[in-house]
């Protein structure tokens, strides 16, 4: 079974991190303009290999539009994304996720009418081989691939205790199965770092909990970094080891969850201005 | 469990699939030898195999991967002439009749194909009902290309002429004196050996399930489907989106392309404007009616469609009239809330999703 | 000076498929749909004008008054019992709806008015010869130019000034958001599909005046042809649209004139092809990319 444990690192500064020598992600100078407006300006992140950061900041900030970014769903009209050491350039959304990159949606994009079994097959398709022949003939390639995926996709399932639940429609789960079958989906793709864009919205104090851990176990199990946006200040505060904060498409702070709270920027950010006491 | 069970239901749907289609074709085949057809439903039962073929095909394009399709006839028209021209120029070569049709359909399904590439290509960088006014345009592009085909076929091999100016006569293609005239232009082909037998519309239709069920059941389907529900999700997790929508929309090319050559080698004179956009809803009516997605539905929604303005007969010349508002009247039906909901009532209520780890 | 003749045939033809894809501009940018039915509606106002010209004797305006009303009739039925159930309904399901409308409406035809084509005199007969008779202009063509401009400008003012355009403007947004102002969208929708019916007879009308016969299927191709031009000018925008009806007319007109006849059609959507591939949303229209 998949389960190695891997210390947890101790929460340094983001831009320091340096837990095995070569940062996974890498973002120098990245920025993003929408006629004129400047989305996103002059972004620097770094990312461990084993990281996991969060990515915070008011409502409009652009933090899901650095994960566009960072997926090439827009191409940045500046800066460099390394990822791996590897410059992204040139790359689109299908290369971006095939480089390492995986990611779940804001506004959860499921597909809604495939079993949840298919939806996670789908994101094994790059690591299988038989071609359209050996599908429409059934030959033995398409048994033996199928075979190994359906029984990949029950044990990224069995992560979330979903695996029952491998037959229904997607469409038809509920709210936080939808959001959890987004992470497995994206996970089936076997990234290298983890985007994820507000997974615990919508869900209720309990399954939050759920997920701080389901998001500890994955970094866990499979060794990779995350990054997650997320609005509830518990699930952050808790489970990140870096934090970065944007406000107007900047980044405003960065740190670890101490450093963050005390930030009086980060504070001003969220509350407005503040005289004195 | 239920991973298993839902398995059971795709295949089972399947197999009744295939099953039905055999059942169907022996009760027919034995009312016909028992002499209890008559004629003009005998005259229809090919052109009921090109048009179920034609709607299962344009399924896969219009259901499957979700992209609106106004000129699918445009492929059965490739496919019918490439077919005929094949057919015809193996006439004297090869004596065998089913050979020579086989080769035809093959030959019909190769060039649809490569017709499916091209048009595919440009067109699925489209979305919508941009897409779906370009595949229009293809269609009739195609029909007015064909009206200006002039081929031949005598000792020294193939003739071919493109009409442009609409001045060349099948005269120009200076053939020798026993030549065989295929296609003349706008006239169409005429002459053409009739070969198609309604054992080879059954086979190519069972032909067209495998693959078109195969194809859907395999990562090609599961990718071709998940770009339909949500294209940027499936490029985020490395689907290859180009890829998929032309391996789709080409094997669809393709069986129609299939079912072309047996169409035109069902009659012995073809012209292309037969061709025409008017064909291309027709199917589409047949696909949607018979449900997005759902094949046997198409299968059965073009055969009965197919026969009824035939069984409409008794309102002679209103049986048009009555088509179109039993057309209207249907799709009124299908998409009205009250009833909708009503219907909703016998579906198996959705399953509980929360689990405790 | 034979040149100039093909370009005004093409100008004349061009203003034809304009006025009809101002109507179907109109009804995309607001019903969202594809009203195949329009063509049809097109040819009704064509035997509309030439009934009452030819059986009741009324001068040419009366005809075409006539036929505007009896058309404007029709489109607000049409979408009464066919469309308006559908509001809610798949895209396709409401494409197929439109298909059968179409279909009904050329049966019609065919019962009442039966198989043959009919002669239609031209509402405006006679030419206008200039220099020295070397180029011949018909009326009629000068008639539809004039027309296409009028309407085209009319409703660019319509859409732009009055409070029912804004309305329009409106719901082809957010028809949601619409009502919430206060707006009663169906009223809205019933008055674009009246507004593009009128049009539509108008251009049947001239139409038939250009190609001087009349059959139940008249209609059903430039129909086609003008929904092609609404697309090939970015649909749901009114310049873009005439400029699109334009274009096309032109491009049919020299592609029969100097290329072939045969290919005409195919070289006009081989160019709409092209268009869109450089410019997927049409000429002047908007691209908007899908938001994640």
């Amino acid at each position: 079974m998949l389960s190695k444990l891997v210390p947890i690192p101790s929460g340094s500064m983001i831009p320091d991190r340096d837990i095995d020598k070569r940062p996974i992600l890498e973002c120098i100078g990245l920025g993003i303009t929408f006629g004129g407006l400047k989305a996103v300006e002059d972004f620097n992140l770094t990312i461990g290999r084993t990281e996991i950061a969060g990515l915070i900041g008011p409502n409009g900030a652009g933090k899901t539009t650095v994960f566009n970014l960072l997926t090439k769903v827009y191409q940045p009209t500046k800066g460099t994304i390394l990822l791996d050491g590897v410059d992204t350039h040139g790359m689109d959304t299908m290369k971006v996720n095939r480089a390492g990159i995986a990611r779940t949606f804001q506004n959860i994009r499921l597909f809604q009418d495939l079993s949840v079994e298919d939806n996670v097959k789908v994101g094994m398709d790059t690591q299988m081989h038989y071609n359209m022949w050996s599908g429409i003939f059934r030959l033995p390639g398409y048994w033996k691939e199928e075979k190994v995926a359906h029984e990949r996709a029950l044990e990224l399932l069995s992560l979330f205790g979903m695996e029952d639940l491998a037959g229904v429609k997607a469409g038809a789960l509920p709210y936080g199965a939808q959001r959890r079958l987004e992470i497995v989906r994206a996970l089936a793709t076997n990234p290298s770092l983890l985007l994820l864009d507000e997974p615990a919205a919508g869900m209720n104090p309990s399954e939050t909990a759920e997920l701080m851990e389901n998001i500890r176990k994955i970094r866990d199990t499979f060794q990779i970094a995350v990054l997650l946006i997320e609005h509830d200040m518990n699930l952050v505060m808790n489970i990140c080891e870096g934090i970065c904060v944007l406000n107007f498409g900047r980044v405003i702070a960065k740190g670890s969850p101490e450093d963050i709270q005390k930030n009086p920027k980060v504070i001003e950010a969220y509350l407005g201005k503040q005289k004195e006491a | 469990m239920k991973k298993l069970k839902s398995l059971k239901t795709t295949t089972k749907v399947d197999f009744a699939t295939y099953l039905g289609v055999i059942a169907a074709f022996f009760i027919v085949s034995l009312l016909r030898s028992q002499g209890l057809l008559n004629r003009s439903l005998t005259g229809m039962l090919v052109p009921i195999c090109c048009y179920i073929v034609m709607a299962v095909s344009l399924n896969l394009t219009v259901g499957i991967l979700g992209e609106l399709s106004l000129g699918h006839a445009g492929f059965m028209s490739v496919g019918a002439f490439s077919g005929i021209i094949v057919a015809m120029s193996l006439q004297s070569a090869m004596p065998v009749a089913w050979v020579r049709l086989l080769a035809a359909l093959i030959a019909g399904a190769l060039f649809a194909a490569l017709a499916g590439l091209i048009v595919g290509v440009p067109v699925l960088r489209l979305r919508g009902d941009y897409l779906a006014i370009v595949t229009l345009a293809f269609g009739e592009i195609i029909k007015e290309l064909i009206n200006c085909l002039l081929v031949g076929y005598d000792e020294n091999g193939l003739h071919m002429a493109f009409n442009i100016s609409g001045t060349l006569t099948i005269d120009d293609l200076h053939m020798s004196p026993g030549a065989v005239t295929i296609i003349k232009g706008a006239q169409g082909a005429t002459g053409t050996e009739k070969l198609a037998t309604f054992g080879a519309g059954f086979l190519l239709v069972m032909v067209t399930l495998v693959v078109v069920l195969n194809l859907v059941r395999s990562r090609a389907g599961r990718a071709v489907m998940a770009i339909r529900d949500n294209r940027i999700a499936a490029e985020s997790i490395g689907v290859n989106v180009t890829k998929y929508k032309l391996i789709a929309f080409i094997t669809s090319a393709a069986l129609a392309g299939a079912s072309g050559a047996l169409f035109g080698l069902n009659y012995s004179s073809l012209v292309a404007s037969k061709f025409d956009f008017n064909t291309s809803i027709l199917v589409l009516v047949y696909v949607v009616l018979g449900g997005l997605g759902n094949i046997w539905g198409s299968i059965i929604a073009a055969a009965v469609l197919y026969i009824l303005p035939e069984a409409l007969r008794q309102f002679s010349d209103y049986r048009m009239l009555v088509y179109a508002i039993v057309l209207i009247l249907v799709m009124l039906a299908t998409n009205n809330p009250t009833l909708k909901n009503f219907l909703g009532r016998f579906k198996p209520r959705k399953q509980q999703g929360k689990e405790a780890v | 000076m034979e040149f100039l003749s093909y370009l005004i045939s093409g100008i004349s033809l061009g203003s034809i498929y304009a006025i009809i894809a101002l109507g179907y501009t109109m009804v995309y940018g607001i019903a969202k749909m594809l009203n195949f039915a329009h063509g049809d509606v097109i040819m009704v106002g064509g035997y509309v004008s030439l009934v009452a010209m030819t059986s009741l004797g009324v001068p040419s305006v009366a005809a075409i008054l006539l036929a505007m009303v009896v058309c404007t009739i029709l489109g607000v039925v049409i979408e009464r019992l066919a469309y308006k159930p559908l509001r809610d309904a798949p895209s396709l399901a409401v494409l197929i709806t439109a298909i059968g409308v179409s279909y009904f409406l050329q049966n019609a035809a065919l019962q009442v008015w039966g198989a043959n084509p009919r002669m239609y005199a031209s509402v405006a007969s006679g030419t206008l010869k200039l220099f020295d008779g070397q180029l011949t202009i018909p009326y009629v063509s000068l008639l539809t130019v004039a027309a296409c401009i009028v309407i085209m400008v009319g409703l660019t003012l319509f859409t732009s000034r009055t409070k029912m355009g804004k309305a329009m403007r409106a719901c082809s947004e957010d028809k949601g958001a619409a009502q919430l102002m206060g707006i009663d969208v169906n009223r809205t929708i019933s008055m674009t599909f009246a507004i593009g019916s009128a049009l539509a007879a108008i251009a049947g009308v001239l139409l038939c005046s250009y190609t001087t016969s009349l059959s139940p299927t008249t209609g059903s191709m430039p129909g086609i042809k003008a929904f092609t031009a609404a697309v090939f000018g970015g649909i749901g925008s009114i310049p873009g649209a005439f400029l699109g009806g334009l274009l096309l007319g032109i491009i049919e007109s020299m592609a029969k004139a100097y290329i072939s006849m045969q290919l005409a059609n195919s070289i006009v959507f081989a160019v709409l092809i092209v268009v869109l591939l450089v410019r997927p949303a049409g000429l002047l229209g908007k691209y908007v990319p899908e938001k994640v």
